[in-house]
């Protein structure tokens, strides 16, 4: 009995979901780009298993070597996408990246959506001079460019390892995870604040207050559900472009560390001189992070359109 | 318009300080002790870091520290550089911001008219083809990371595989931007800037485009446009003297929260290029671990964006007979 | 009259929206002949196709309208069918024009008002300057807009909403159009503005020969107004006919069903029950195969769900689509017997009353909301003084008992309620419920009393969470605020389900599988649930189609006589005021200025303001014209609060500087108490009986 006044809610929320799913579907564009998004999901959680060379720093390869990828013949060859100037299977590198792009912007959306969310709920539900007084800090958190601030925290907390000089390897990936997190809560916490205090209006939350209900029961019974599409909404662009940032710190010598078949890394490493001699070691990243990222792209806009569409 | 824009400025120069402060205390508390990175890292001796630390006044507490910075930021004493050494923070951020600002206005000159242009094409024949085509290229081409579209521009246009005649003229039109004399004037720069630019460029014009087709159709919907059509007037009048005199205002605003997005492309951009900006200076600086330039960096940064609101704050204050009256 | 001297000749006109891939009729042959000056109402609610049909009838249709094949539509004899955009453009421009509903959205926010008028004038003549100017000014001051120069040089956001409905009227008329059509010109505004522009209207299609279509859903101002009228439902004709016969004896049972479910003059709860029509309008792609209304008609048969009836014309004139339209009679002059539980709620008293304890005493209630200072306050330290949404009310109601509250939008009626109920806190006086003193936010408010205080809200879109069954809906506060456990609660849930008249299936279904009327409802029993001694209702029905609204009335009045509950309802509708409240209080700018019990209250003397709103109403019998007391301007400035009187500046029968300076007294009447400086005697002689009200929707 109790389940049946309980339990329907958070599938009804689901149901919404499910319903912004199958529009997202309906429309060619997004189709495409969630079935790509989709592919690179299955590079990234089982690369290792569909990689030739599962070791990434495999240097056992003749160096320099060009691709053997033949489309017309449908035929990949030793090495599809050639070897680096290390001789490392570029083909197999580009494979074992997608795993870490995915963790590391998908983990950091995830953190940063839900402690965005339920910061900005709080904010927007309680108002008054908290409310104030972190909306103001947040207002000077984004006036610094976003970039910028990713530089500078992955610096400082490069630094701090300077100091206590402890690195591992493992950490720099992490750190851009965290760094993801922290840049977007607070602008997680803005996209929900404002949803909020549309909701909060509504005559069913007073329907609430004056039956005594206590905040936490407002927010998360009342209110939640129906912003939850606006969130959905906004977790699909911060997570295409924290995809963005991911592979711009890599680029930058920011993120991963050599020898991680980091995308944004190995372009990186390719550019300028070895250009020239190994093209396909730039090209085919490129075209992975290229590919993603118009992927990600159509599908949060499908997403988008969808969600607005519901209204 | 007179309390609404006390409220902004009193609310620039909140943020001002509020940035400021966020600014100090991720570089000078966070991190652990400058002193010791200035003193040469690990190696340093406890001797050399207490020394430094005297010196630089680390020894203060941290509000007292807070202000003395900030004080010393305002009046232009931005210390030493660490990673130039010898070179005066100041002299090497305002040149550097100098060359980036020559860069970001030929690619807000570039950008603006041209994303503003697409976006009302796209919003005024939404879910046609024109849309179709100019959002698949905003989704697309001109979504990617600046360094991706960057080196493709670099590998296609400027190092085209040499000796055809076609790559020796772009060469000549596009000349890498390390060749540029550090002081060179706007005009001798001019070349080297079209090619970062373009990349810059494609950095806007998939945000700003956006947010104006979103503003037209959302002003398409408003009941004063029936009305303005059923006066009569032509279709082609009700467009211009109604719908985009509404729809464009609010770019405003978006055209001065662009430039943060930018500043941030920038970044990538002229590490691509080598382009002398600032944000390569940014990123040489932390590498380097030299805090007060990359603090210097930040605050200028943040300076010139809050700045670009509050004028944009004015302007849409000036233009909008709702604010400005109310 | 003839085909030839009709102005507007449409016949067989049918128009389809796209709704997911669909094409779905909204409007089903349409027939309309309208003659040069005339007045033709057309009537029906939302969703009966009738803003469709106005802008069908111009040809403008958004992209996703489609006009069917096969329609005639003529214009002073001109094919309108045949007309290319730039002709149809230029027949816009000077020969039909629109008036919207909702003025404020269609003036251009950042265009001066002179200039969006001279673009309509020159649209229509191609002429500008100096004349086209005179031009305007002059239409200015035929709309009565008071300084036309300065209305010129304003934006639209800084006027008010009549004065932004005069703007657009003479918009209109400024090219001196063959045929206005107005769509709900007066919907958004109060009775009182309402008023003033109906009558502005009568004058200016008296002096020209413009022929105009008012829709509305509102009756009352079709019998006063029109003199022949439409009656569309669910995208079909109904009924058409002469004004006075159609009141008289309409001969569509939903015509019939509208004019019957209005209170009737002098009809109070206790002595009769409203004659609601059952159901709710079908949805656009739920439309019936037979006859449209044939689920909520009383003369149902077989025949009218198999077989469409016929649009039939009479020998005068008349259209009516009913199988049986023979049978239809006069609305009934016996009203259906109340439900006998119902008694008077009591009348008014002033004093203490030992016998009957208030269950709710407020005491000098106050609620002031801070201006933002200015510069120049600032610098000098001057803070400005707060708006007084309420300034000192001092109110009590009996248990049991229904108090009536009416004033113009701005007047404190939601701030007075929303502050009892303690979503807003006061900013002075005191709050007894039950013989205790309340604490003012409702979260810091004791378990017993949040459950003897519940409210309904006006919309019912928002009043229900929409993810949130009807289930969980009723059930939190039986849960919550009376402790049951959820085998208890499920029982209790069913039965206020059949309390509200809704099936138990209901229990399942979220609300947005339900209608309008449907989600009040079940926000009614959410409100019973927790057992209420005080049920605070914010325009329970003005959200609600009109032929909803009864049954709603209904209901509310039978919980009232079966569970005892006091009411606080809030109206701008005085005829539903009247036919529910036992006491009725007026406010006006945050102050009560006239209490008294509910039958004193339609019979002099009355408190001027009181007598202003009583005449406003359009009254839905085109035989009773009403002589109006005309207001003119609106509300004041909330944060520029009159002295002395709050009504003097608005006031038709100010005596003198008193009224500006002195706040009046509260004075004795036989059965209430009026503030005026006004003795009693003097105002019953001087105002004289107005007829009692009988309002439409």
């Amino acid at each position: 009995m109790r389940s049946a006044v309980s339990d329907r809610q958070p599938r009804r929320a689901f149901a919404a979901i499910w319903r912004l799913l199958r529009a997202l579907l309906r429309q060619p564009q997004s189709a495409i780009g969630a079935a790509l998004v989709g592919f690179f999901l299955l590079l990234a959680l089982f690369g290792g298993a569909l990689a030739p060379h599962p070791n990434a720093n495999d240097q056992s390869h003749a160096v320099r070597q060009p691709p053997t990828l033949d489309l017309g013949a449908l035929q990949l060859g030793a090495h599809p996408f050639g070897t680096d100037r290390l001789g490392r299977d570029v083909y197999s590198r580009v494979i074992l990246g997608a795993s870490s792009i995915f963790r590391i912007a998908g983990l950091g959306t995830l953190i940063s959506v839900v402690l965005g969310s339920a910061l900005g709920m709080f904010m927007g539900y309680q108002g008054g001079w908290l409310d104030e007084a972190l909306g103001r800090i947040i207002d000077a958190l984004l006036a610094i460019p976003a970039l910028l601030l990713a530089l500078v925290l992955v610096g400082i907390i490069r630094n701090l390892d300077f100091e206590i000089g402890s690195w591992q390897a493992g950490l720099a990936d992490n750190v851009v995870l965290l760094v993801i997190a922290a840049l977007y809560i607070p602008i997680v916490a803005r996209v929900a604040r404002s949803a909020t205090l549309d909701i909060k209006t509504r005559e069913f939350v007073q329907a609430a207050e004056i039956r005594g209900e206590s905040r936490a029961y407002i927010i998360f019974r009342e209110i939640l559900p129906s912003v939850i599409p606006a969130l959905v909404v906004e977790a699909s662009l911060r997570f295409s472009y924290a995809i963005f940032l991911v592979a711009s710190l890599g680029f930058l010598g920011f993120g991963a560390r050599p020898p991680s078949p980091d995308w944004g890394l190995m372009v990186n490493e390719n550019r300028g001189g070895y250009y020239r001699l190994t093209p396909w070691a730039l090209e085919f990243p490129a075209l992975a992070i290229a590919a993603l990222v118009i992927a990600v792209n159509l599908m949060s806009d499908g997403i988008r359109r969808a969600a607005q569409k519901g209204e | 318009m007179l309390p609404f824009l006390r409220r902004r400025f009193v609310f620039f120069l909140f943020t001002y300080l509020l940035s400021s402060l966020m600014i100090f205390f991720l570089l000078r508390v966070l991190p652990g002790d400058p002193a010791r990175v200035i003193a040469g890292g690990r190696e340093a001796t406890a001797e050399q870091v207490a020394e430094i630390r005297a010196a630089l006044g680390l020894n203060a507490p941290l509000p007292q520290q807070y202000v003395a910075w900030l004080g010393d930021f305002l009046r232009g004493d931005w210390g030493e550089t660490i990673a130039f050494r010898g070179a005066h923070n100041r002299e090497l951020v305002l040149e550097r911001a100098r060359n980036s600002a020559r860069l970001a206005l030929v690619a807000l000159l570039l950008s603006v008219p041209l994303s503003l242009a697409l976006g009302v094409i796209a919003g005024l024949s939404e879910n046609k083809l024109p849309d179709i085509l100019i959002s698949l290229l905003t989704l697309s081409v001109v979504s990617l990371p600046e360094f991706v579209t960057g080196l493709f521009l670099i590998n296609t246009v400027a190092l085209a595989g040499g000796g055809s005649p076609l790559a020796d003229a772009l060469g000549w039109w596009f000349p890498a931007s390390s060749a540029v004399p550090a002081n060179a004037s706007f005009g001798e720069m001019l070349p080297a800037l079209w090619l970062p630019a373009a990349a810059a460029t494609l950095v806007l014009l998939a945000y700003i485009s956006r947010l104006t087709r979103a503003g037209v159709i959302e002003e398409l919907k408003r009941e004063y446009v029936r009305a303005a059509a059923l006066k009569g007037i032509p279709w082609r009048a009700v467009i211009w003297r109604h719908v985009l005199r509404n729809a464009l205002l609010p770019t405003i605003t978006v055209i001065a929260i662009s430039i943060s997005w930018l500043i941030s492309g920038l970044v990538v951009i002229e590490f691509v290029f080598g382009f002398p900006g600032l944000g390569g200076l940014l990123i040489t600086a932390i590498e380097r671990r030299d805090l007060l330039l990359a603090q210097a960096i930040v605050m200028v940064t943040v300076t010139i964006i809050l700045f670009a609101n509050l004028f944009a704050d004015m302007a849409y204050a000036a233009l909008n007979p709702r604010v400005r009256l109310g | 009259m003839t085909v030839a001297d009709s102005l507007l000749d449409v016949a067989d006109l049918t128009v389809s929206y796209r709704v997911d891939g669909a094409w779905l009729p909204a409007l089903r042959d349409f027939r309309l002949r309208l003659g040069a000056g005339q007045v033709y109402g057309l009537v029906g609610e939302s969703g009966s196709g009738k803003s469709t049909a106005a802008l069908a009838l111009m040809r403008y249709l958004g992209g996703n309208g489609r006009l069917e094949a096969g329609a005639r539509l003529r214009f002073a004899g001109e094919d309108l069918l045949a007309k290319s955009p730039r002709e149809l453009r230029r027949l816009w421009a000077r020969r039909i024009k629109f008036v919207p509903q909702n003025a404020g959205a269609a003036l251009n926010p950042s265009l001066k008002i002179g200039r969006q008028v001279l673009e309509a004038l020159q649209a229509a003549e191609g002429s500008g300057g100096e004349a086209a100017y005179a031009t305007m000014l002059r239409m200015f001051r035929d709309v009565n807009l008071a300084a036309p120069e300065r209305v010129a040089e304003r934006y639209p956001h800084e006027l008010s909403g009549g004065m932004q409905q005069r703007v657009t009227i003479a918009m209109a008329l400024i090219s001196d159009p063959q045929l206005l059509i107005m769509d709900e010109p007066t919907t958004g505004l109060d009775v009182t503005t309402e008023a003033v522009i109906l009558d502005l209207l009568r004058g200016l299609i008296a002096q020209r020969a413009t022929g105009l279509l008012f829709i509305t859903h509102n009756l009352g101002l079709v019998a006063q107004l029109c003199q022949r009228v439409l009656v569309l439902y669910a995208g079909e004709i109904m009924e058409d006919a002469a004004v006075a016969q159609l009141f008289a004896s309409p001969r569509h049972p939903y015509t019939l069903g509208l004019l019957n479910s209005l209170p009737q003059p002098g009809a109070r709860k206790a002595s009769a029950r409203l004659q609601a029509i059952s159901g709710n309008p079908p949805a656009l792609r739920l439309r019936a195969r037979g006859c449209a209304f044939a689920q909520r008609c009383p003369l149902v048969i077989e025949r009218c769900h198999r077989e469409k009836p016929p649009l039939e014309t009479l020998a005068d004139g008349s259209l009516v689509r009913c199988h049986r339209w023979r049978e239809v009679r006069p609305p009934s002059a016996s009203p259906p017997p109340p439900n006998p539980l119902h008694k008077e709620g009591g009348g008014y008293t002033s004093g203490e009353d030992e016998a009957q304890p208030a269950l709710l005493r407020a005491r000098g209630l106050k609620k002031h909301f801070p201006v933002p200072r200015s510069l120049r306050q600032a610098l000098r330290g001057i803070q400005p003084p707060p708006i007084q949404a309420l300034d000192g009310v001092d109110l009590q109601l009996r248990a049991g008992q229904t108090l009536g509250l009416v004033g113009e939008s701005g007047s404190g009626k939601t701030t007075l309620a929303r502050v009892i109920i303690g979503l807003q806190e006061s900013s002075g006086g005191t709050l007894e419920i039950l013989g205790i003193e309340a604490r003012a936010s409702a979260r810091q408010r004791r378990q017993d009393i949040l459950g003897k205080l519940q409210m309904v809200f006006q919309n019912p879109q928002n009043s229900l969470n929409p993810y949130m069954s009807v289930r969980q809906a009723i059930a939190r506060p039986l849960l919550k605020l009376r402790g049951l456990s959820p085998a208890e609660a499920e029982a209790e849930t069913l039965r206020l389900l059949a309390l509200v008249n809704l099936r138990a299936d209901y229990a399942n279904r979220y609300p947005d599988e339900l209608s309008g009327g449907e989600k009040q409802r079940v926000a009614i029993a959410r409100a019973f649930a927790s057992e209420p001694a005080l049920v605070l209702c914010d325009e329970p029905v003005s959200a609600l189609d009109v032929s909803v609204q009864a049954a709603v009335l209904n209901l509310l009045a039978d919980l009232q006589a079966e569970r005892g509950a006091a009411y606080l309802f809030i109206s701008h509708d005085l005829a539903v005021v009247g036919y529910l409240a036992d006491v009725i209080a007026v406010m006006y700018l945050g102050k009560l200025c006239e209490v008294g019990a509910a039958e004193a209250f339609f019979r002099p003397p009355y408190h001027p303001y009181s007598e202003a709103l009583l005449s406003a109403i359009p009254i839905a019998d085109p035989a009773r014209k009403t002589a109006r007391i005309l207001l003119h301007d609106s509300l004041p400035r909330a944060h520029q609060q009159p002295r002395g009187c709050r009504f003097h500046q608005r006031c038709p029968r100010k005596i003198g500087a008193i009224c500006e300076e002195e706040a009046p007294p509260w004075r004795q009447a036989a059965a209430g108490q009026i503030r005026c400086h006004i003795p009693l005697a003097e105002l019953a002689a001087a105002q004289g009986a107005l007829p009692p009200p009988a309002a439409g929707g």
